[in-house]
């Protein structure tokens, strides 16, 4: 697995991004109504990690999220599901799809 | 991947918002035509602000059930060369021509808001063609930039006009409005408050008890980020509408399935159907409070189950009809139930 170490220090940056908050407790993969198995809570381990590949693999899910915040209304450790969803979206759109109004 | 290529979809809305400052444009007959004959003054400190959810909806509708047919099918391999000719021709706008039936019923909406509105007392001026959308699609795919530079568009016209204040009607422009724009936008500074939570504080006098029983659905953004559950309530209830909670409701509600229907339609019917159970169970007359919820229940809910907008029952409760132009037709509110053509009321 190749890492992007500056993955997760690049994300924060953008100021709602707080997955290393996250407790790994699960709260959310129970609730969520898309049930897409380890979802979003593996996805806040990888951008910790830095495994920008296996980020860019979910791509998928990370456009699914409903951003309706079940998830986020019972996690016990404040961590901003949704808004970390999407950024991740702003860092799948700029860095992968070549989305940005400056770019077309 | 998904069949409908999320990278050429979502190039192809941040362009029609930065090129037709809106995700789906509609025209303009469309966006103003609910407001013929209400005479709303222009502009003012006080302003309704529809931020065209309600007359994009039934153009989304009619996108959505192309898309679903292009899921999967080999129509999808164009989509590439598609968002490439959206540049030139509004092809979103095209493709979107919505069921004009449903345009009449979704102005009926918002024509109801306004006869409550004036019922309660609230003066208030309208924008017309400066009431643009509000951006929520664009924020919600990360669309960062061409968020950022719509906000500006919007904020800017509303400051030309001297708006203070805005009275929104859908959950996902309150939250850009409310939520979004003050950290997006330096010297944001409007007031911001939804219809429903103008008119609580107003306490009209029903007109008339509806005596009827219905579950209400309500919004995600609306039920956990802008604390707006109580209010359609107390509404419904003063006049005269027994509620018949579902489990899943208030701040647990379990969302419509809607804010994917652009990219993964067949997912969110799934959910939407899902939900549309739950539902119905609890009663087959069930109210939502957005009109993007609206249309994704409805599209898969069975004949016998009717879904409307809460304004629906409100008008109907809370205003006065003149025989000619009932406000709102609620034993009839099918699955198309008719519009509100109504005159304004005289409030
Ligand atoms: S509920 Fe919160 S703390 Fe628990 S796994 Fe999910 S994000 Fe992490
Ligand atoms: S916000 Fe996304 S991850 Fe959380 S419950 Fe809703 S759909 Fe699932």
């Amino acid at each position: 697995m190749k890492v992007d170490p500056t993955l997760p220090d690049r994300l924060a940056r953008t100021g709602g991004f707080n997955a290393s908050a996250c407790i790994n407790c699960g709260s959310c993969t129970a609730l969520c109504p898309l049930g897409m198995g380890p979802f979003p809570r593996q996805l806040f381990r990888y951008v910790l990690l830095g495994a920008r590949e296996e980020v860019v693999r979910h791509t998928e899910e990370i456009y699914s999220c409903l951003l309706c915040k079940m998830c986020e209304d019972n996690c016990p450790a404040g961590v901003h599901i949704a808004e970390n969803v999407r950024t991740l979206r702003t860092f799948l759109g700029r860095e992968e799809l070549g989305l940005a109004t400056s770019e077309v | 991947m998904s069949p409908i290529p999320i990278r050429d979809t979502l190039g192809m809305l941040e362009d029609n918002l930065e090129r037709r400052k809106s995700v789906l444009p509609v025209p303009r007959r469309r966006a103003l035509g609910w407001t013929k004959g209400l005479d709303l003054p222009r502009g003012g400190e006080r302003v309704l602000y529809t931020g065209q959810m309600f007359q994009i909806v039934p153009a989304i509708n009619a996108m959505t059930d192309r898309l679903a047919k292009m899921e999967g099918s080999w129509m999808a391999n164009y989509f590439g060369l598609a968002r490439r000719l959206n540049r030139w021709v509004n092809l979103a706008g095209v493709m979107a021509r919505g069921d004009p039936q449903e345009a009449r019923e979704y102005s009926g909406f918002l024509r109801n808001i306004v006869s409550l509105l004036r019922r309660s007392g609230v003066e208030f001026g309208y924008l017309y063609e400066d009431d643009l959308y509000a951006g929520a699609l664009a924020h919600d795919e990360g669309l960062d930039d061409a968020l950022r530079a719509h906000a500006e568009v919007v904020f800017r016209n509303l400051r030309s006009h001297g708006v203070k204040e805005v009275i929104t009607v859908d959950p996902h422009t309150t939250e850009m409005l409310r939520e979004i724009y003050p950290k997006v936008l330096k010297g944001y500074d409007l007031k911001v408050r939804t219809y429903l939570e103008v008119l609580v504080e107003r306490r009209p006098a029903p007109v008339q008890q509806l005596g009827t029983m219905v579950t209400v659905h309500d919004s995600c953004i609306y039920a956990r980020r802008e604390g707006v559950i109580e209010q359609p309530r107390e509404l419904l209830r003063r006049g005269g509408v027994e509620i018949r909670e579902v489990e899943r409701s208030g701040r647990a509600t379990q969302c419509c399935g809607g804010p994917i229907e652009m990219l993964f339609p067949e997912r969110s019917s799934e959910l939407a159907t899902q939900r549309v159970g739950q539902l119905s169970q609890v009663s087959k007359q069930v109210v939502t409070l957005c009109p993007l919820c609206l249309a994704n229940l409805r599209r898969v809910a069975p004949e016998d189950v009717k879904i409307t907008d809460v304004s629906t029952y409100l008008a109907k409760a809370y205003c006065p009809s003149s025989p000619a132009s009932p406000a709102a037709d609620v034993s009839g509110a099918g699955t198309r139930a008719p519009a509100d053509h109504g005159t304004p009321v005289e409030a």
